[in-house]
């Protein structure tokens, strides 16, 4: 169920944590960087893995917002509401994203492109409103831009192309 | 982002608007980087610490509690009940999250060197070989840039072994947070590092003597570290002089909301919220109406409170509190109620749930506020407003119950008449009538 690739990275890490828990965290990222979202499976494996019981993993997995315990599209396209980007007209992406891709807060379109939420601060307040897709963030960000953006995204993923996640790739510094 | 150099000579952002100012070369070259941590290493442990002493450093992620001191509760020689020594772990907290506040980001992309060498000093005088970088798991490319700035000074000799030929080991490792506010809570934060819910730990014991993987440790914001190299390399004196009698140096403030130049400024603490505001370009679509001063969970100020110094002594007297360095500027286009339930949907969000009085005093809140704006208000409700307060201030694990509070009594106590007008039209839209009355909180 865990791939090489996992494995090795969280061995890699393995001596810089006094416990093997330290380790969970990490290791649930990983899992869901490569799976898209935390199974029941996988986290069970993960269990194995660290030598931890399915109930600590869940209920590990299950206080953090950023871990998806449902299958999620593949852009998880999260505005933030909160004080700043509320000032600035965050609910307006809202009804632009829900508009454009005909679902509400909280769902997955039927094609699995896109997961829509609202999150809260991404500190990001002095270039609000922001939106995160996957990895990457679009601060200060109008209600076209953010339309051109969804169109885009959309485009590149019939190309087959990874979206939001420019900061992987090596040499992308601000 | 706009930054503030021209008022005063800026501590942390001096260089942040240069490019390449994140890179190693760029710090050793033009802002002297890593010579303090040279003189930190020729000084004793104790020494750097009565310097940051005297420097008047508070702490900047919201509490505002003396570093100095912090680091001196750090045990000296902790050993284990076989007589082993412990090992004691230093954790800066990146875990920014608090609403208005975006400074540390600003450290981590544009000067992330000063924060690492802030960390290493404060290794040095506390006993460290150990820190952790918490870094909110939302930052993905803050965390690939801290990465780079670590490996960039375990390259050049100022992490690892021997640091700069002393007999001073220091690792450093970031460990990448998951989405949850309560996790910047420092004893949160901790459970959180482990592995484990990012659940508040009750103190005493303190992190000093139990922290991380119940070991002594000492937590610190970003910000507070980014200021360790100029206090030992300019002194404890001069950083202790350009801020007020009882904090010294100068803070990051983020102002955001509605003004015309929002972004992160580095200011002395002497300004009032009114000059800070004018320096951000002014109030932008309307007049100035409130301002939150200190990130979300600071009461707010009415327009005609905000002649108030930014300190932490002149905030505390006006009510409120410097907390994090988040000013939220509010227009007169705002609705209040509003505004604050966007603020209270958060906390309901948020609360870990460990202590019921958060857990459904945050849920009953949001609901409340929520039920005035449909039309459903009475004038009960804001009674009951300051009922729910009262129990959950001071009565759970951590402050973030306080916290809820802040922005839920202030905008009940002084903008008494917007909840009044929206409970007597019927809420925001003037549907009344569609509003099951009996919906909601009854205490």
């Amino acid at each position: 169920m865990l791939s090489e690739r996992i494995k090795n990275t969280i061995n890699g890490i393995r001596h810089q944590f006094p416990t093997e828990q330290a380790l969970l965290l990490p290791l649930l990222h990983e899992i869901q960087e490569e799976h898209g979202w935390l199974s029941i499976d996988s986290m069970k494996a993960a269990g194995e893995f660290l030598n931890l019981p399915l109930s600590k993993v869940r209920e590990v997995a299950s206080f953090y917002t950023m871990y998806k315990l449902e299958p999620c599209g593949k852009v998880d396209v999260q505005i933030c509401t909160n004080i700043s980007c509320w000032l600035n007209g965050s609910d307006k992406l809202v009804s632009c994203a829900e508009k454009k891709l005909g679902i509400k807060t909280g769902e997955t379109t039927k094609d699995g492109k896109f997961t829509l939420s609202q999150v809260e601060c991404l500190a990001s307040c002095g270039t609000a409103p922001v939106v995160q897709m996957n990895q990457d963030y679009f601060e200060n960000i109008s209600t076209e831009e953010f339309s051109k953006l969804l169109d885009d995204a959309s485009r590149d993923l019939d190309q087959g192309k990874v979206v939001g996640k420019s900061t992987q790739k090596p040499g992308v510094w601000p | 982002m706009m930054y503030n150099n021209e008022h005063f000579e800026p501590v942390i952002t001096k260089f942040v608007n240069e490019a390449g100012s994140e890179t190693i070369d760029f710090y050793i070259n033009k802002e002297n980087g890593y010579k303090a941590l040279e003189k930190a290493l020729k000084m004793k442990p104790a020494e750097v610490v009565d310097e940051v002493k005297k420097s008047n450093l508070r702490g900047r992620g919201g509490a505002g509690f003396p570093t100095g001191m912090k680091w001196s509760f750090m045990p000296a020689n902790p050993v284990d009940a076989n007589g082993n020594p412990k090992p004691k772990y230093l954790v800066c907290n990146a875990d920014e999250g608090e609403p208005g506040t975006f400074k540390d980001r600003l450290i981590m992309t544009k000067t992330p060197h000063k924060m690492i060498e802030g960390m290493i000093i404060g290794g040095h005088a506390i006993g460290s070989n150990k820190g952790f970088v918490y870094i909110r798991g939302e930052f993905h490319k803050e965390i690939r840039l801290m990465q780079k700035a670590i490996d960039d000074a375990y390259a050049r000799g100022f992490l690892g072994k021997n640091i700069l030929g002393s007999d001073f080991h220091f690792d450093l490792v970031i460990y990448k947070g998951a989405g949850a506010y309560i996790c910047g809570e420092e004893t949160a934060l901790l459970n959180s590092l482990e592995g484990k819910r990012g659940e508040p730990r009750l103190k005493p014991p303190f992190p000093a003597q139990v922290g991380a993987f119940g070991m002594p440790s000492c937590v610190n914001n970003v910000e507070t570290f980014a200021a360790v190299p100029y206090i030992i390399s300019e002194g404890a004196e001069k950083y202790a002089k350009m801020g007020t009698e009882r904090a010294g140096g100068t803070r990051l403030i983020g102002v955001s909301g509605h003004v015309n130049k929002p972004g992160v400024y580095e200011f002395p603490m002497n300004l009032s919220i009114n000059e800070i505001i004018e320096i951000a370009g002014g109030v932008k679509g309307g007049k100035l109406k409130a301002v939150i001063p200190g990130g979300a969970s600071a009461p707010m100020l009415r327009a005609d409170e905000c002649d108030v110094k930014t300190d932490y002594e002149s905030l505390a007297k006006a009510g409120t509190m410097a907390g994090s360095g988040g000013i939220i500027v509010m227009n007169d286009t705002v609705n209040i109620v509003e505004a604050t339930y966007t603020l209270l949907k958060f906390y309901e969000h948020e609360s870990c749930g460990q202590c019921s009085q958060c857990r459904e005093g945050s849920h009953w809140l949001a609901r409340m506020f929520k039920r005035i704006l449909d039309g459903g208000g009475t004038q009960d409700d804001l009674d009951y407003v300051a009922k729910i307060c009262g129990n959950m201030a001071g009565q759970t694990i951590c402050a973030f119950a306080d916290a809820v509070t802040g922005p839920a009594l202030s905008s009940v106590k002084k903008f008494r008449n917007e909840f009044e007008e929206l409970i007597r039209n019927g809420g925001l839209h003037g549907n009344k009538k569609q509003v099951n009355v009996n919906e909601g909180v009854h205490v």
